[in-house]
Order: structure tokens, then C-alpha cells, then sequence
């Protein structure tokens, strides 16, 4: 894997937010799914240090844990960026040019869909539909959308989150 | 309730939120606030109104001005003209709703968009505020759930769903009561479930997160008369986490239910019983599929399993299971009210009742339309949609996503139902109808809706896991004018291989785009094979461009704007691309101000 990853920086808290998680849902049926959500939440991520917690605390065996994270597009096993770019892949955005939109992103920051830059400021994602269809193309920073964008937007958008 | 003069409805659905409608709601209190009506007029979140291509939407009642594309700014002048001096902003009003030569608007049902609707579904979509259940009782809600439980039997509201007529909305089109019938034949000695499919994964659709946005309760009720109806107790929604609007309302509707009596323990006194829970999803398109999805509720992850046994006799934990879709349970309450003489009353002989659509793409009005099953294609197109941008030309409308096809021009007076869909090689799906204009390249479609299985491909079965991988590599190739005759028969023949080796939905479907992209389109792939040409400009490597001598004036600027220098020429007489060199970027184009280059 080319990909680059930070070290787990894991907090004390978060082990014990982690741990109060697993408590609640412990002996629920098909609790596995749930936990790892709120553990994302918590993390931000889930390296394998997370989802050795998780396997102990269900007694799920790690595999399994494993298996389940790496299925799931949401779950994701490398740490994202301060700003965490997506652009909707949808039908309605991708007719309207949106794969254009994904290569000029990748062009000025010099990642991939699913890297990070090395100073950890932005992470790209390309998304299935967001449903802002209306709106098509758009893409996300965070919480924030923006919509019926042209390629020539793009350097203003990702200049106004480097300062 | 206080009783106010005026309401100001604001569209909090997914599309006008992400174009600012909670900013616009936040403005309007504090506006109102600062001119001391905030007695006087009431603020509504609503769902989605459905002509998302105008967010942020703003509807003030009594007079019911329609306000499009409100901006922040936009909010004081309403306040202050409209609401404090009863004059309507006109510069904002949606033009179709103003009536020509007079100060009258018009009502939203004279609108050409709303005109050939019927609201069954999202009938309180854009009405009440989904976050408080009083107005959804306001309008009836709870009633169909009271009717059941106190004067019909189980067997009676199957019979009654039966009989409507109603199919699977998900996109299969199951009668839903022979389904609601097999799970109630199931023995349910160890429990039964209820569940409800809100894992609305086809990339440009989003009727389901409508309705959940717009009236969560009109899907937990239902599925409440659902539980009753079969004989479950135990209910969950699987719902896709990138929706976070519509599990946050839905949450906010289950507690609410709950603290009313109407969900929980002894409903409406009658001892029946029934307890709903969210599941989210993570992320996995092939969870739409039912056993696969009931494997992720499991805690597991989401591979298929063989049917039979189907989900009426071992569904969830090997219990008999009944799942619906969304839409097909926003229909319900409608039905047990209005009868199923009333349902079977709409649509066509063999699909009964309305059908809910995601429009987009390239269409005017990109937005959620209902309409009776057996409307044209025609008439959704030219009519509620407003027919496509800047004069282009229909080219196809796309239908049932990854699964479906593509609906060519010749075809577009088909009336829309389930049979007739199929019949011409796509399918009714769950909803979503991309609308394509000459623009859109066929091959370049069918290629991406194979990017899409191969990534979502779970991977269980073969055929569909590598087959769906070879098909998007001979596209690949076609694309870029390296692909013969051959390949093209080949496409044809793998297609077939993977909708009969694949276990799940998925894979059956998967090769639909191609299928149907080969049979209405097959001068396009022809075009990419033999004369290595992409006849809608799309395909990058089969593109040429050149400049018109006739019109080019020799200024230049196309020469400074190559990043790669292959234009050269003196000023003042006319320039010339050097095909070698050209990354086909299309720079010069944007460029050049008296249209001297053509790209073909």
C-alpha cells in the first residue's frame, strides 16, 4: 500500500468514551455495526489499535472486526484530513461534469480519492449521491456544500481553507 | 398551538438545506423578531416541496407566495414588505406562479410542474413540519393505526393491501400484501420482525430520504399496521448513514411516537405492542438487497444469502421477516383510509397507485415529482420537468440506476409502470430517472454505471465480481478508441454469463446499462469501434480539435492558454492545433471568443 498513515495518537478520554460504547451495547444483537460508528465518531477513524478494543470488548474475534470495517465504504482505516473534501459521483452530478471537478482537486493538492496531504489539511473522497441533486455538480468540505460548480471554482474553494 | 395570522413555510429538505435554507429560517425568526410579529407568524421547517432545482423554497400562507431561491439577504425585504405591509415581493416569486397582465398568483396546483401530480406518498411532503408529530396527527396521522388496531383484524388489512393492488416501490414490484400474506402464514412461535429497506443507494435518486425528511411518521405508522397486520412486535429502520437529516427526524418521530402511546407497549389500549429501532448503514450499495441487508442488521457484513428460504420464513436471526420499502409503507395509511377501491382507482391495469421520481440530470425542474403509474415519459420530461436546458436535444432518460437502462428518444411515449419498463429492457427501480441530452456520451454512461458494481460488487459471487470487472475494461477500451467489432459481441455475451451466474439482485442487474446501451445506441459504440470517433464529444482520446480558418481572427489567445503549446501561428491569420501535442483539455475552446474551434 502506497498509501501514507499517521500513527494511532489515541487520547486516555477516548479509550474511556470508547469503553463506556462498548459497555452499553454489550450482549445486544448486532450491536457490532453500531459500535464501530460510534467509534468512528470518536476517533475520527479505526486503525487496527481501535478495532483491537472493540474485538475484546464484544469478544468478536479481531477477523471478523477486520472483515466488517473493510466492507463498508464508510468505515475507514485511515485518518482523514482537517478539511475532508467529497465529490459526488452521483448520476446526476456526474452528467453535469463532476469527474472533471475530482481531477482538478487531485491536480492542485497532488493526492488520490481515499489519501491525505502530507500536512493532514485536506483528505479526498469521491462520494456516491449526496441527494443534493438540484444542485448537481456539487461537492462537500465538511458540513459545507457547494453546488452547480464549474472546474474553475475549484482553486478558490480549496485556497479559502488554506488560510 | 397559538393561533397565528400567517405561516412561512421553508423547504428544510437535503437540496435547500445545502443552499442555505437553515440560515434563511434563522434570518426569519430574528427578522421577525426585530418587527415584533413573531407571535403573529409562524415559522415551518418543512420537507422537501420538490422542485429542488429552485432551493432554497419559501412558501408564505395565506396568500401562498411561492419565493425561489431566497437568499439570506432576501429574508428582511420579505419581512418588511410582506409580511408587516401585505405587499408580495415579486422579483422573487417563481415566475410560473405569476399570472400574466395582473397582481394574482397563481396556486401551486395550476403550475405546470405540480399539474400532472398526484401526492399520495409525499402527500404531507412540504406541509407540516416533520419534527413535530401534532401536525402530522393534524392531518389525519395515527388514524389508519387506530382503524386497525380497534376495528380490523390481522387478515382484514391484508386483504385490504391485497386487494389495492399495491406493488414494491424498492424497485422488484412484489405485490406487497402476498408478502405481507407469507409472512403471516409463517409460524411465529419464536417472534417475527418487521423492517423497513431506507438504504436508498441508486446514485441520483433520493425519493426515499424525502420522505423520511419530509414525514417520518407516515412510515413508522405504517409500519406499526404492518407489525399488527403479521404478527411482529420488533421493528427496525436500515437506513443509509450518509442521510443525516432524515435519521435525525426519523429519531426525533420514533421518541415522539413513543412518549404519545403510539409506539411501545398497549397501543391505543388494545394490547397490541411494538417497539421500532434505526440501523445505519455503512456504505454498501449491494445492503439494499434484502438478504443482504438483514445480514448487516445482523452485525455482519452484507453478502446475500440464497433464497430460498425467503425472508417471510427465515428473515433477521432466521425469523420470518417482512421488509418493505419506504415509499411502498408511505403508501399504506393512505390506502387503510381511503380504501383499496380508492387505490386500485389510479394508475394502470397492472400497476396501481403513483410512483415517485427523482428527476435530474439535464432537465429544467431537477426535483422529486409523484405521478400516477401509466404517465408518459413524455410528459414527465416536456411537462413536469420542464424539458432540457439551453435547447438541447433528448437524448435518453436513464431509469432503475445501476440496474436499469436507458430509455432512447423513439420510446419516450411509453407510459410508465412496471411491465411496460421491463418490456423495453430497463426497469422501474426504485425511482431515480436521469434525463441525458446529446451531450452525454452512451458508451461513457454504461461505463460508468459498471465503475459503480464493480466498486459495489460484494464479491461473493464470481460472475459478478470479475465479470462486472471484465465488462468495464472492454468499455474502457472502447473509450478509448482501442476496442473492435469483436469486443462488442463480447460485451454481449458476458453480460448474459453475469445475469445468470449472479446470486443477488445485484449481479443480475448489474449488466442492464450495457445491455440496453448496446441495443438503442449500438451506431454510438459502432462510431467508438470502427471510426474511432465519440460522436457526442466526450470520450477524450477520440476527440479532435481543430480551428476554422474562416473564422479565426488570428488574435492569439488560444496559443497563450494551451498549457502545452501545440497551437501555433502568426497574428492576425489564422492558428493551428497540433494534434500530436494536444492533451485535449478543451482550454482553447473556453477561450476563444468568435466560436473558431470545433471539436469533433
Amino acid at each position: 500500500m502506497k498509501q501514507k498513515t499517521l500513527p494511532f495518537q489515541g487520547t486516555p478520554e477516548q479509550e474511556a468514551q470508547l469503553k463506556k460504547v462498548i459497555a452499553e451495547h454489550k450482549g445486544q444483537k448486532g450491536a457490532t455495526i453500531p459500535v464501530l460508528h460510534e467509534a468512528q465518531n470518536i476517533y475520527g477513524y479505526l486503525p487496527i489499535e481501535v478495532q483491537e478494543m472493540i474485538s475484546e470488548g464484544l469478544n468478536v474475534p479481531l477477523a471478523e472486526i477486520y472483515g466488517i470495517v473493510t466492507f463498508y465504504a464508510q468505515f475507514s482505516l485511515n485518518p482523514k484530513g482537517k478539511y475532508h473534501i467529497g465529490v459526488c459521483l452521483g448520476t446526476a452530478c456526474y452528467v453535469k461534469g463532476s469527474g472533471d471537478l475530482l481531477n482538478k482537486i487531485k491536480e492542485i493538492l497532488g493526492i488520490e480519492v481515499g489519501e491525505c496531504t502530507p500536512d493532514g489539511l485536506f483528505s479526498l473522497e469521491a462520494t456516491r449521491c449526496i441527494g443534493a441533486c438540484g444542485l448537481a455538480p456539487v461537492l462537500t468540505v465538511n458540513e459545507d456544500v457547494y453546488g452547480r460548480l464549474v472546474v474553475d471554482d475549484i482553486p478558490g474553494i480549496i485556497e479559502k481553507y488554506r488560510q | 398551538m397559538e393561533f397565528a395570522r400567517g405561516h412561512v413555510l421553508v423547504c428544510g429538505g437535503t437540496g435547500c438545506t445545502s443552499s442555505g435554507s437553515e440560515q434563511i429560517i434563522k434570518e426569519m425568526e430574528a427578522q421577525l423578531k426585530a418587527n415584533g410579529l413573531e407571535k403573529e407568524i409562524q415559522v415551518v421547517k418543512t420537507g422537501c416541496f420538490g422542485l429542488c432545482a429552485l432551493g432554497p423554497i419559501m412558501i408564505v400562507y395565506p396568500e401562498g407566495a411561492f419565493y425561489s431561491r431566497v437568499q439570506v439577504e432576501d429574508v428582511k425585504e420579505i419581512v418588511e414588505e410582506h409580511l408587516l405591509k401585505g405587499r408580495i415581493v415579486k422579483r422573487l416569486l417563481y415566475d410560473e406562479t405569476i399570472e400574466e397582465g395582473s397582481d394574482n398568483i397563481k396556486s401551486l396546483n395550476e403550475v405546470t410542474f405540480y399539474q400532472k401530480q398526484l401526492r399520495i406518498a409525499l402527500k404531507n411532503c412540504g406541509v407540516i413540519n416533520p419534527e413535530n408529530i401534532d401536525e402530522y396527527i393534524a392531518f389525519d396521522g395515527y388514524k389508519a393505526l387506530g382503524k386497525v388496531l380497534t376495528e380490523m383484524t390481522p387478515q382484514e388489512v391484508i386483504d385490504v393491501i391485497k386487494e389495492s393492488g399495491l406493488r414494491g416501490r424498492g424497485g422488484g414490484g412484489f405485490p406487497t400484501g402476498m408478502k405481507w400474506q407469507f409472512t403471516a402464514n409463517s409460524s411465529n412461535e419464536k417472534g417475527k420482525y418487521v423492517a423497513c429497506n431506507a438504504d436508498e443507494g441508486d446514485p441520483g435518486a433520493f425519493m426515499d430520504r424525502s420522505i423520511l425528511e419530509g414525514d417520518p411518521h407516515s412510515v413508522i405508522e405504517a409500519m406499526a399496521i404492518a407489525a399488527y397486520a403479521v404478527g411482529a412486535d420488533q421493528g427496525y429502520i436500515y437506513i443509509r448513514a450518509e442521510y443525516p437529516i432524515a435519521v435525525k427526524r426519523l429519531q426525533i418521530a420514533i421518541d415522539q411516537a413513543k412518549e404519545y402511546g403510539l409506539l411501545g407497549e398497549n397501543i391505543f389500549d388494545t394490547g397490541f405492542n411494538f417497539n421500532l429501532e434505526l440501523r445505519l448503514g455503512a456504505g454498501a450499495f449491494v445492503c439494499g438487497e434484502e438478504t443482504a441487508l438483514m445480514n448487516s442488521i445482523e452485525g455482519m457484513r452484507g453478502e446475500p444469502r440464497p433464497r430460498p428460504p425467503f425472508p417471510a420464513v427465515k428473515g433477521l436471526w432466521e425469523k420470518p421477516t417482512l421488509l418493505n420499502n419506504v415509499e411502498t409503507y408511505a403508501n399504506i395509511c393512505q390506502i387503510i383510509l381511503n380504501g383499496a377501491e380508492w387505490f386500485q382507482g389510479i394508475g394502470t391495469e397492472k400497476g396501481k397507485g403513483t410512483k415517485v421520481f427523482a428527476l435530474g440530470g439535464k432537465i429544467n425542474n431537477t426535483g422529486l415529482v409523484e405521478v400516477p403509474m401509466g404517465t408518459t415519459l413524455r410528459e414527465i420530461v416536456e411537462e413536469v420537468g420542464g424539458g432540457i436546458p439551453n435547447g438541447k436535444k433528448f437524448k435518453a432518460a436513464q431509469t432503475g440506476g445501476p440496474s436499469g437502462g436507458c430509455i432512447p428518444a423513439h420510446l419516450i411515449d411509453t407510459p410508465i409502470d412496471y411491465d411496460s419498463l421491463m418490456a423495453i429492457g430497463s426497469m422501474m427501480g426504485s425511482g431515480g430517472l436521469i434525463v441525458m441530452d446529446e451531450d452525454n456520451c452512451m458508451v461513457d454512461i454504461a461505463k460508468f454505471f459498471l465503475e459503480f458494481t464493480v466498486d459495489e460488487s460484494c464479491g461473493k459471487c464470481t460472475p459478478c465480481r470479475v465479470g462486472t470487472k471484465r465488462l468495464y475494461e472492454i468499455l474502457d477500451k472502447i473509450t478509448k478508441g482501442q476496442g473492435t467489432l469483436e469486443d462488442l459481441d463480447r460485451l454481449e455475451e458476458l453480460s448474459l454469463m453475469i445475469k445468470e451466474g449472479s446470486l443477488c439482485g445485484l449481479g443480475q442487474t448489474a449488466p442492464n446499462p450495457v445491455l440496453s446501451t448496446l441495443k438503442y445506441f449500438r451506431d454510438e459504440y459502432i462510431a467508438h469501434v470502427v471510426d474511432k470517433k465519440c460522436p457526442a464529444g466526450v470520450c477524450k482520446d477520440l476527440l479532435s480539435y481543430s480551428i476554422v480558418a474562416d473564422k479565426c481572427k488570428g488574435c492569439s489567445l488560444c496559443s497563450r492558454k494551451c498549457p502545452v503549446g501545440a497551437i501555433s501561428g502568426e497574428i492576425k491569420s489564422p492558428f493551428v492545433i497540433d494534434n500530436d501535442k494536444c492533451i485535449k483539455c478543451g482550454a482553447c475552446i473556453e477561450s476563444c471568443k468568435f466560436g473558431a474551434i470545433i471539436k469533433s
